[in-house]
C-alpha cells in the first residue's frame, strides 16, 4: 500500500480528488456541465468567502468601491473583538447551547426508547404530539413566555433561554433518535433478553454502539439550532445572558459600522456552526428531515 | 389532527411484543416516556393556552387601569387592521418565492451533484455553508457587505465591470430601499437553497439504480426519464422539503428585523415582526395575542399537509 503510494504519487493525488465520489455507481457529469456546477457553488459560497476574507482586512480596505479582494491580510480585527468583550456573549451562547443540547438528550433518549424499542401503545400519536408543537410559530408563544419570565423575574436569565431552548428542540430529537434506535436489531435485543442480560447490559452492549452515532448527530442539530437562535434571545436577554446573535446586532448599533469588524464577529460566530456541520455532513440531512428521509 | 395520527395498521411487525403488555409492565414502558412529554406540554402548550387568554383582552401597559376583557374584538381588529393585513400579504410573498426558488434552484443543484464531478466532495461542502452560517450574521452580511449603496459587493462588482469596460463609474443602487422585498428574498433563498439541495439529494441518491438503468436501456431521454421516473420517486422529498421549508420561512424573524427592519414603510413587514412590532412598540398585549392565534391557526393548515407528508414516509419505513 505504501510502496504503490510512493512509486505512483499521479495515483494518489487522483484518489484523493476523487474522495467524496462515489466507487463506480453514479455517471459522470460532461465538462460543459461540470463548469455549471463548480460556478453555481462558487456563486453561492461567495458570500461567505467575502466575509471570511474581509474580515482579515483593515477598514479602509474592506469599505471600498469596486472592492479590493487582495489587500494585506492581518488579525486586527479579531483582536480587536476580543477586546471590545465578544467572550461574554460567546460563553452565554455555549453555555444556553451545550447545557440545552444535554437537557435534550436526557429527555429525547428514555423517550425514543419508549417509542421504538420498548414501543407504548399509540406511540405514533405521542411522536406526532411531539412533531406538531414543532410546527406552532414560536412567535405567538412570546407574549406570555415573555410576561411569565418577567413575573418570574427570569428576564435577562441564561436559564431561561435553556429551558426554552430544550423545548424547542425536544420535539426534533424525539424524530431523530427514534429513527436510529428503530434500527437496533430486533433479533439481537430478543436474544440478549432470552440469555438474561440485564436492562443497563443490553442499553450498554446492544443499543449504545448502534445509537452512538445518532446520538451525535442529535447534538448537533441541537446545538446549531440553539446557537443560531435569535428571536428569544433578543426579547428575553438585556446586558447579562444575551447570546451571540445578539452582540452582532447589538455591536452595529452601538459602534456604527465597521465592515471588516462585521464580518470579523460574524465569521467568529458562525465558525462553531460551520466546523460541526462540514466535518458531519451526512448526518445534517437525516438531522433536518426529523430522521424521515435516510 | 386524528386521522393524521392513525397508527399505521400493517405497520409495526409482529416481533415487537410477543405478549400482549400487562397493567404493570404497560407503566414501565410509560415512565420513560413522561419526563418529555410532561416538559414539553408545560413549555409549548401553557403558553398557547395564556395567548388564547390573552387575546381576548383589551390590554395595552402604558394604560394599566384599563386591561378588561373584550371578547373576540381583537380578533375583528385583526382582520380589519390595514398593517396585519399587509402583514399577512407580505409573509404570503416571501414565504411562496423562498420556498418555491430555493426549491428549484435545490433540485438544479441536487441533480447536478447526484453525478460525479471532479471535486464533487468539495463542491458539496462548499454549497451547504450559507445555511450553516448564523441566520443573523448572514442577514447583517448581505444587508451591509453585500447589498451597501456604496461599498457593497453587488455595487462594488458592477462598478468595476463598468470601469474594466472603459466606462466611469458603475450605476449606484440602493437595493434595499429599491427592491426591500427582493433584498430579503435572495438572502433568505441563498441560505434555504442548500437545505432543499441536501433533502433532495437523499431523495436521488435513494433512486434505485436498476430502474434508472433498464430506462436507458429502453432508449428512453434523459427529459423523459427525469419526468417519469425522477420526479415521481422525489415527489415525497419535494413535498418534505416544501414544507418543512414553508414552517421555518414562515417564521422569519432574523431577515426582517436585521436587513430591512419590516421597511420601507411596511413593505416588508411579515406576521412575525409586525405581532414583535405589536408587543414591543405598540404594547397593545390583547392585539398581538390575537394576531399569533391567527398565525397559529394558519399554521395548523399547513401543518396538517406536512404531518400528513410525513406520517406517509413514516408510514413507509415502518412498514419496511
Amino acid at each position: 500500500m505504501t510502496h504503490a503510494a510512493l512509486a505512483a504519487p499521479g495515483a494518489r493525488f487522483k484518489k484523493l480528488l476523487r474522495r467524496g465520489d462515489d466507487p463506480g455507481g453514479a455517471p459522470r457529469l460532461s465538462p460543459l456541465w461540470t463548469f455549471v456546477a463548480w460556478l453555481a457553488t462558487l456563486a453561492f459560497f461567495a458570500p461567505v468567502a467575502w466575509m471570511v476574507l474581509t474580515s482579515f482586512h483593515q477598514e479602509a480596505d474592506a469599505a471600498t468601491n469596486p472592492p479590493t479582494p487582495f489587500a494585506p491580510v492581518s488579525f486586527d480585527q479579531y483582536e480587536l473583538l476580543f477586546s471590545r468583550d465578544i467572550t461574554p456573549f460567546l460563553l452565554n451562547s455555549a453555555m444556553a447551547s451545550v447545557i440545552s443540547t444535554l437537557l435534550v438528550l436526557a429527555l429525547a433518549v428514555p423517550t425514543a426508547y419508549a417509542l421504538s424499542i420498548k414501543p407504548v401503545e399509540k406511540w405514533t400519536d405521542v411522536m406526532f404530539f411531539f412533531l406538531s408543537t414543532k410546527f406552532l410559530p414560536a412567535i405567538a408563544a412570546l407574549l406570555p413566555v415573555y410576561l411569565i419570565v418577567k413575573d418570574a423575574g427570569m428576564l435577562d436569565n441564561v436559564w431561561t433561554l435553556i429551558v426554552l431552548y430544550t423545548a424547542m428542540n425536544l420535539p426534533i430529537a424525539v424524530w431523530m433518535m427514534r429513527s436510529f434506535l428503530a434500527e437496533v436489531p430486533k433479533e439481537i435485543l430478543e436474544a440478549a433478553e432470552v440469555d438474561g442480560a440485564g436492562l443497563l447490559t443490553v442499553l450498554w452492549r446492544v443499543v449504545a454502539p448502534v445509537a452512538m452515532p445518532g446520538l451525535a448527530a442529535t447534538s448537533l442539530i441541537c446545538f446549531i439550532f440553539s446557537w443560531n437562535e435569535f428571536m428569544f434571545a433578543v426579547n428575553l436577554t438585556a446586558t447579562q445572558a444575551s447570546t451571540a446573535p445578539v452582540f452582532l446586532v447589538g455591536f452595529i448599533t452601538n459602534e456604527g459600522l465597521f465592515l471588516a469588524r462585521l464580518c470579523a464577529a460574524a465569521t467568529l460566530v458562525s465558525l462553531p456552526v460551520l466546523i460541526a456541520g462540514f466535518a458531519a455532513q451526512d448526518k445534517l440531512v437525516r438531522g433536518l428531515s426529523l430522521g424521515a428521509v435516510k | 389532527m386524528t386521522a393524521l395520527t392513525e397508527r399505521p395498521k400493517k405497520g409495526a411487525p409482529p416481533s415487537v411484543r410477543p405478549q400482549p403488555p400487562t397493567g404493570v409492565s404497560k407503566w414501565r414502558r410509560r415512565v420513560p416516556l413522561l419526563p418529555a412529554l410532561i416538559f414539553t406540554i408545560i413549555v409549548t402548550q401553557l403558553p398557547f393556552v395564556a395567548t388564547l387568554v390573552i387575546s381576548t383582552f383589551q390590554w395595552n401597559i402604558l394604560k394599566p387601569g384599563e386591561r378588561h376583557f373584550v371578547g373576540l374584538s381583537n380578533f375583528s381588529f385583526v382582520f380589519t387592521d390595514e398593517r396585519l393585513r399587509t402583514a399577512v400579504l407580505n409573509t404570503i410573498v416571501l414565504t411562496a418565492s423562498v420556498v418555491l426558488i430555493s426549491v428549484v434552484l435545490g433540485l438544479g443543484l441536487a441533480m447536478l451533484l447526484d453525478r460525479r464531478f471532479v471535486g464533487r466532495g468539495l463542491a458539496r461542502t462548499l454549497l451547504i455553508a450559507p445555511f450553516l452560517v448564523m441566520p443573523v450574521a448572514a442577514a447583517l452580511l448581505w444587508k451591509h457587505a453585500i447589498y451597501n449603496p456604496d461599498y457593497g459587493l453587488l455595487n462594488g462588482t458592477l462598478n468595476a465591470v463598468y470601469r474594466f469596460f472603459g466606462a466611469d463609474n458603475g450605476p449606484t443602487v440602493d437595493w434595499i430601499s429599491s427592491y426591500p422585498m427582493s433584498a430579503v428574498v435572495l438572502s433568505l433563498v441563498w441560505q434555504w437553497t442548500p437545505f432543499m439541495m441536501l433533502i433532495l439529494l437523499a431523495g436521488l441518491q435513494a433512486q434505485p439504480g436498476d430502474v434508472l438503468e433498464a430506462a436507458r436501456m429502453d432508449g428512453a431521454s434523459a427529459l423523459a426519464t427525469f419526468r417519469f421516473i425522477t420526479l415521481p420517486h422525489l415527489r415525497q422529498y419535494l413535498e418534505l422539503g416544501i414544507l418543512l421549508g414553508t414552517i421555518y420561512v414562515v417564521q422569519t424573524f432574523d431577515a426582517v428585523y436585521t436587513i430591512t427592519q419590516g421597511g420601507p414603510g411596511k413593505q416588508t413587514t411579515n406576521l412575525p415582526y409586525e405581532i414583535y412590532l405589536t408587543m414591543f412598540r405598540k404594547y397593545e398585549y390583547g392585539e398581538a395575542a390575537a394576531a399569533g392565534v391567527v398565525v397559529v391557526l394558519g399554521s395548523i393548515v399547513i401543518a396538517t399537509f406536512a404531518l400528513r407528508t410525513i406520517a406517509s414516509l413514516f408510514r413507509e419505513e415502518v412498514s419496511r
